[in-house]
């Protein structure tokens, strides 16, 4: 039981550590626009088969860092000459760009790498076991990955909180006009976000792409869940993403390590009653209901507490 | 507009008149071809194709070119309905599909329901791989043929085998959540208990199909259940993510699977390093000592890039032609009476027969397990580059194969 503890917590806090990759991105970009962008799952991916395509080509390393940046590149451009264009017709017209645009993504990329996974592998010298906790192994790989998204979550969390282009940023999200009247050019501090929250979420496709499968459904699977994540941490609030990616990380992986249902705690339902949809909801397993808490919780959420966990408004 | 519309039917009728002079016979390939299945899906439609190719260097089928049309489905039954809907419009006969018995359901019911609406344009549901015994059972139909032997044909034959390893003490279970996976479970529950009462469940998983992609958190409860043994009928990404993840935990057990062989599966063995402890039950195998077989195998590998992991799809098409020719006819009511209660010599070697009672094809089958080739001339295929293949340690007589139908079958 213990080592089902230990193990179940690194995975879910690993987890949990992608999903604020990819999630801080979001709710930043979210809480300066106004603009929830459909596509940031869409520039993971784009990340992932970037990574894939420059290992190939030039190795892991300098893909981990060339890769996050093309795929900034490409966010910036996005913003640049898209939502920076449709801004005018208001935010239906660039929520409706960004759907569009994940739908694009997603096609061109299974046009250039086909649909099924490619083989993008954990790269030679990480790819051993990094210790033993009791007698399951963890590999070191895993431990690259979070030791990563600590790293990033400390330099975001500094650059925001401590330098001057922090301090700009965080103006910016509550006060643009005040910041442009200050002689500050908003729209480059727009573009600039966007573009490293969508390195951001590169950054995360590249390290997840070999631990986890690299195809052109990966945006799809994943997207649904940061929207999870910021809606339940608050819509804009960069602690909130945290706190709920973790937690979400840990519900899901430990929800999978639990047998519990209402039959185990109280007791099998009489025979006589025979099969019917009673005892499929009576014998249905928390495991078996795993994938659909978290969308249970951000139902709960909406109801209950509509700002999020730290959010500071309702929308 | 409308008056376009008429126009574009008009000529596209005068186009279909002037080809059925010289008519290819269509077999629409409905399975996943994008999405957690399609590593699989492509697969099945390379052999397809190859089969094809096969075919129609010698004549085709009665003189008839066959051509593979493939349909997506996404491994989703509403996206087959429409798929296997667009095969009918665009005047197809031959329908088949492997991948999910979720979607062979689905399919079964369509092509029951399409032909007794539309009498004259029959379509045939030829079934490779779909496995779930309901369909040869309660809800059997006549235009459905399955060369797959059933789940519970395979779980027979697995749990026979399990029987006699007395090593095997505590077992998980651990399945895709959709109708095969569930069936896989409660037979495997059910002959476990019946053949080896002394054999503990330590766990009974159900998991998302096809939605998983790090099996970390399933592989460390399998670890704390302290089991010896797992038995999966998981396929596709399912299964190699599934030990991929049992790689990088270095859980040792024994796998009893049902299709350890596909894509991905025989790479993600090889880094568990459990060499000769992993076992499946399939119709065939690479390193099976038939002649012929080995060298289709040898010219598959070669034009395909992958193994012949479907030898059923050999024996569909290779007795599709017999059939027809049999029924001297590509009509689908005369190729389907004609399968009935046919026999067949199967691609391994020995003789398989489609069970006029429910339409189930059976035929030898086999479990082998997985690891290192010692004698290259006798064994000359690994998987996927591994150096790893499969061995044969048992091999079950098609009359031990049968097990009793249910079906009462609606004849046309």
């Amino acid at each position: 039981m213990a080592e089902l503890i230990v193990i179940s917590t690194l995975n879910g806090v690993l987890f949990g550590m992608l999903l604020f990759l990819l999630s801080s991105g979001l709710t930043v970009i979210f809480s300066m626009m106004g603009v929830l962008n459909f596509a940031h799952a869409s520039f993971y991916m784009l990340g992932a088969f970037f990574g894939f395509q420059l290992t190939r080509w030039i190795g892991f390393w300098p893909a981990l860092v060339i890769a996050p940046l093309l795929v900034g590149v490409v966010g910036m451009g996005v913003e640049r000459y898209g939502l920076r264009n449709t801004h005018k017709h208001g935010h239906v017209a660039e929520l409706l760009l960004t759907f569009g645009l994940a739908f694009a993504i997603e096609e061109i990329v299974s046009m250039i790498w086909g649909k099924s996974p490619v083989d993008y592998r954990v790269p030679a010298a990480l790819d051993f076991p990094a210790f033993t906790v009791f007698s399951t192994n963890y590999p070191a790989y895993k431990i690259f990955m979070l030791v990563v998204s600590v790293v990033i979550f400390i330099a975001l969390l500094v650059t925001l909180k401590r330098t001057r282009v922090g301090l700009i940023v965080q103006a910016a999200l509550t006060h643009p006009s005040m910041v442009g009247h200050l002689g500050h050019n908003v729209g480059r501090v727009f573009m600039l976000v966007f573009g490293v929250g969508s390195a951001l979420a590169g950054l995360a496709g590249v390290i997840a792409g070999p631990s986890l499968v690299t195809q052109s459904d990966m945006a799809a699977l994943l997207g649904p869940i940061l929207f999870v994540v910021i809606v339940f941490g608050g819509l804009g609030s960069l602690p909130g993403a945290f706190i709920a990616s973790l937690l979400i990380g840990l519900i899901q992986t430990f929800a999978v390590a639990l047998n519990g249902s209402l039959a185990s705690v109280f007791g099998p339902l009489d025979p006589s009653l025979g099969p019917s949809p009673l005892t499929d909801i009576w014998n249905v397993t928390i495991a078996q209901i795993a994938p659909i808490l978290p969308y249970l919780l951000l139902v709960l959420v909406l109801i209950f507490r509509p700002m999020g966990l730290l959010g500071t408004r309702e929308s | 507009m409308h008056r376009l519309i008429v126009a574009a039917a008009a000529a596209l009728t005068v186009l279909g008149g002037a080809a059925s002079a010289q008519e290819t016979l269509k077999i629409g390939y409905i399975d996943p071809l994008s999405g957690g299945g399609a590593s699989v899906g492509e697969g099945g439609l390379k052999t397809f194709q190859y089969l094809a190719d096969e075919l129609n260097a010698k004549g085709g089928i009665l003189g008839h070119k066959v051509e593979i049309v493939p349909l997506d489905n996404k491994t989703n039954p509403q996206e087959s309905l429409v798929q296997a809907q667009k095969a009918v419009d665009a005047g197809i006969h031959y329908i088949t599909q492997g991948n999910g018995s979720s979607v062979g359901a689905a399919l079964e019911d369509f092509v029951t329901k399409n032909n007794s609406r539309n009498p004259g344009k029959e379509v045939l549901y030829f079934n490779y791989a779909a496995v779930d015994p309901s369909m040869t059972n309660e809800k059997c139909s006549y235009w459905h043929f399955r060369w797959d032997a059933n789940s519970d044909i395979k779980m027979e034959a697995l749990t026979n085998y399990m029987k006699g390893q007395a090593s095997i003490k505590k077992v998980y279970l651990i399945n895709m959540d959709y109708s095969f996976g569930q069936s896989v479970r409660s037979t495997a529950r059910k002959m476990l208990g019946e053949k080896r009462p002394d054999i503990q469940l330590v766990g009974d998983e159900l998991h998302p199909m096809l939605k998983v992609t790090d099996f970390s958190p399933y592989i460390a409860k399998i670890k704390a259940s302290g089991a010896d043994t797992v038995v999966t009928g998981n396929w596709g990404q399912d299964f190699a993510l599934l030990l991929k993840a049992a790689a990088d935990a270095g859980l040792k057990v024994n796998w009893y699977t049902y299709y350890a062989g596909g894509a991905g599966g025989p790479t993600a063995i090889k880094q568990t390093g459990l060499e000769n402890q992993v076992f499946q039950i399939s119709e065939g195998v690479p390193n099976s000592g038939n002649k012929a077989a080995m060298d289709f195998e040898k010219d598959f590998r070669a034009k395909t890039g992958i193994s012949v992991w479907y030898p059923r799809a050999v024996n569909e098409m290779r007795m599709f032609k017999a059939a027809a020719e049999k029924a001297n006819s590509i009509d689908p009511v005369k190729v389907a009476a004609a399968l009935e209660g046919m026999k067949f010599d199967v691609f391994d070697g020995g003789e398989g027969f489609m069970r006029k009672d429910d339409h189930q094809f059976f035929q030898p089958i086999y479990i082998s397990s997985f690891g290192s080739l010692t004698d290259k001339a006798k064994e000359p295929f690994d998987e996927e580059n591994t150096g790893w293949g499969w061995h044969i340690v048992s091999k079950i007589d098609t009359d031990k194969t049968m097990l009793p139908t249910t079906c009462n079958m609606k004849r046309p």
